[in-house]
């Protein structure tokens, strides 16, 4: 039976790959986000890859009243229904400092939306009996850094959403994988000062797949990034608080 | 963020360009790179010299607005962004009984840098230029965005292909692609024992796909020796597909040295049995042998490398000979030389094939590599030929004018078109092409 994937947040390079990927094994796409002019460009990409029918969906992780709509529509297909989710948002910490009120967004963006949306279509997801959800947090969320520690507190906070929700769904046979990725080659990094080791969008978009496969739990990628946070996390916070990375 | 400060290169890596790059995800992101500081589209910089070189100013890198916006499967018509790779298209449309209808010797060369260029394959003879078989262009050019065919805006429609990117960024175009029987080539090699016989083969070829190797170094009786390959799409089963190779450091000098490049083709001559041999390839293995190896020009060590490659009218045969014979005894050349018979075909003003014979080889950088160059270009405009943009580095600016008739008439059209200069290149300043109206 033809699997369906959500792609919320599908205008990332990093959602574009993995829709790529998940179109040419024949799933079924649903490519949902705000620019949907550029949405239905990537869906019929999709189709041509090999997708077995590919859409364009307006998502805002800010407009909850949204969401019950797309659960609606992706409810109407037989299959098993796949989640992943690659949106959040991070304005420069110096953004944040200057206007605090900027923190709700980055919340909303990166944390209380996704974690809207997935709680109105785990539901669906149990009734099934299966399913997949991707949550695509960041290595930024392993531990606050003065750098950019309110887009890493959403991301902390939306793993341990993941967590909760992989401990609900497994029960009805569902499965929830955990993304941290380090730096990815994307619109978001590029000309970013201080990027280092940047992976291309394709070599995550294959780990991700690799990963669902293997019902990981939560993966770092490159998997390197697995080394050098456990090295940070275990930096003590005397020493921490006082450095700069 | 939209910039960043990159240095990049062509392929030969002899000439070096620094300053903001965008490389836009979206087309609204292009839109805001074009509004904000307008400078050239680049693709994947496979333009050996200084084509894809924007020095001090700004360019934007189109790779990664590349999907396929709708494909007509009765027709054969692929809408699709320019940065996207023809070898990608062929990987995806082969199995569907379709290719790009010209595709060059590198997979990972974009579609804008495709027609900014009017690339020829191993096909030109029968199917033409890349440009002839593009239905439409849609332009981006400040905040206007327009649709162009050889039908519709044809004057702009002839400097845009084989325009150099001079006349705006090419968003997405759409190409007739050709019809194919599948997704393998059935190749015949033979080896040539000299240079006349190597006309002759091309002459009486009757293959829809047909490239010579040369072996540059040969010289007296062998001179213009080399292996004719001939193929034709097929269908059967795929042999499996390799894992491409990567070259991960620059090479010392003596591993393109003179006795090692001798040994080589040689014995890449001798491969192929005496009577010829066919068989089956994938096709990217015919079409774009050299990607197997990614990042193959570091091969050329640090100081990089540079292609010659000229075309010369039928008639202009012993110049030809003339050129191969200096190259041989310069003991300069590279394995890599290449020989192809190209027809008439040619979509724009600066288009640079054109009836005759082409040849291409390539050299390490070096001052005799630069006097032999400009020996072999001054011979090329003598006999009426040209010398490919797409590959150089070197030319005269003053040779331009004889080899390309109609760059008086391109240059008003892209002056026309850009009339701050905003598209120009370190190519076009270099050869001051768009002062020539
Ligand atoms: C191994 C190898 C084999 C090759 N074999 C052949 C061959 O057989 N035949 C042949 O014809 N060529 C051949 N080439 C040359 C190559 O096909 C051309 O240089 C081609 O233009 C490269 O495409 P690109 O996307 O890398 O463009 P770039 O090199 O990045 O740019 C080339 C030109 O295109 C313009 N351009 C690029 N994108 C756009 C756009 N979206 N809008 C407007 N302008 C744009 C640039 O401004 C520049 O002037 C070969 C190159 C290599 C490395």
């Amino acid at each position: 039976m033809t699997d369906n994937w959500i792609i919320l947040g599908a205008t990332s390079s990093m959602a574009k790959a993995f829709a790529r990927a998940v179109s040419s094994e024949g799933a079924r796409v649903f490519l949902a986000g705000r620019d949907l002019e550029d949405l239905r460009v990537s869906a019929s990409d999709c189709v041509q890859r090999g997708a077995e029918a590919a859409e364009a969906m307006m998502f805002d992780a800010r407009q909850q009243p949204g969401f019950k709509a797309i659960v609606d529509r992706v409810a109407q297909e037989d299959g098993m229904i796949n989640v992943a989710v690659f949106v959040g948002s991070m304005p420069a910490q110096s953004d944040i400092d200057a206007d605090p009120s900027l923190i709700d967004g980055v919340i909303k963006d990166s944390f209380t939306g996704p974690a809207a949306f997935l709680q109105t279509i785990a539901p669906e997801m149990e009734e099934r009996g299966g399913g997949t959800v991707i949550g695509v947090g960041s290595v930024a969320g392993d531990r606050g850094r003065i750098g950019n520690y309110v887009y890493g507190s959403a991301k902390a906070g939306f793993h341990t959403y993941l967590s909760g929700l992989r401990n609900r769904l497994t029960r009805s046979g569902g499965h929830v994988v955990t993304v941290k990725p380090g730096f990815v080659d994307s619109a978001m990094t590029w000309g970013i000062e201080g990027m280092f080791l940047v992976a291309p969008p394709e070599k995550v978009a294959t780990d991700l797949l690799r990963a669902v496969e293997k019902k990981k739990n939560v993966i770092y990628t490159p998997f390197f990034w697995a080394i050098i946070m456990g090295i940070i996390t275990r930096i003590p916070e005397r020493i921490f608080k006082k450095m700069s990375i | 963020m939209l910039w960043k400060t990159l240095t990049y290169s062509g392929w030969g890596r002899v000439a070096e360009a620094t300053g903001p790059v965008a490389r836009p995800e979206r087309v609204s992101s292009l839109a805001a790179a074009l509004a904000d500081d307008a400078g050239p589209a680049i693709g994947n910089c496979r333009s050996y010299g200084d084509a894809c070189l924007s020095d001090g100013r700004s360019a934007i890198k189109m790779v990664r607005l590349d999907r396929m916006i709708s494909f007509d499967a009765d027709a054969g018509v692929l809408d699709v962004e320019a940065g996207m790779c023809v070898g990608e298209i062929a990987k995806i449309f082969a199995p569907q009984g379709w290719l790009p209808a010209v595709m060059p010797g590198t997979g990972f060369a974009t579609v804008g840098g495709c027609i900014a260029n009017d690339v020829h394959g191993k096909n030109h003879h029968g199917a033409g230029s890349f440009g002839q078989h593009v239905v439409e262009i849609t332009l981006m050019n400040g905040d206007k965005t327009t649709v162009i065919s050889p039908s519709k805006n044809a004057a702009l429609f002839k400097a845009t292909v084989g325009g150099l990117g001079q006349t705006g960024v090419i968003v997405s175009a759409k190409l007739q692609l050709l019809a194919c029987k599948g997704d393998v080539m059935m190749v015949t090699e033979r080896r040539i024992d000299g240079f006349d016989e190597f006309i002759e083969a091309l002459d009486a070829s009757q293959a829809s796909y047909t490239v010579g190797w040369i072996d540059a170094t040969a010289k007296g009786d062998a001179l213009g020796r080399g292996i004719l390959e001939e193929g034709e799409t097929g269908y059967g089963l795929v042999p499996a597909k390799k894992k491409s190779k990567t070259v991960p450091f620059n090479a010392p000098r003596f591993a393109l040295s003179k006795p090692i490049v001798k040994m080589f083709n040689s014995a890449y001559f001798r491969r192929v049995p005496e009577n010829g041999r066919t068989s089956v390839k994938p096709i990217q293995d015919f079409f774009f042998p050299l990607d197997a190896i990614h990042d193959w020009n570091k091969l050329y060590g640090k100081q990089g490398f540079m292609q010659f490659q000229c075309v010369v009218p039928p008639g202009q045969i012993d110049a030809l000979k003339r050129m191969l014979e200096k190259i041989a005894h310069s003991g300069l050349a590279s394995p890599l030389a290449v020989l192809k018979r190209m027809g008439g075909g040619a979509a724009g003003l600066m288009s640079f094939p054109m009836e005759g014979y082409t040849l291409a080889v390539d050299f390490r950088s070096s001052a005799k590599a630069l006097k032999l160059i400009a020996e072999l270009e001054t011979t090329t405009a003598e006999a009426g030929g040209r010398v490919y943009l797409a590959k150089d580095a070197t030319l005269e600016a003053k040779h331009l004018p004889a080899m390309y008739p109609n760059l008086s008439k391109f240059s008003a059209a892209a002056n026309k078109a850009d009339p701050d200069g905003n598209f120009e290149t370190d190519l076009t300043s270099r050869l001051r092409i768009r002062s020539a109206s």
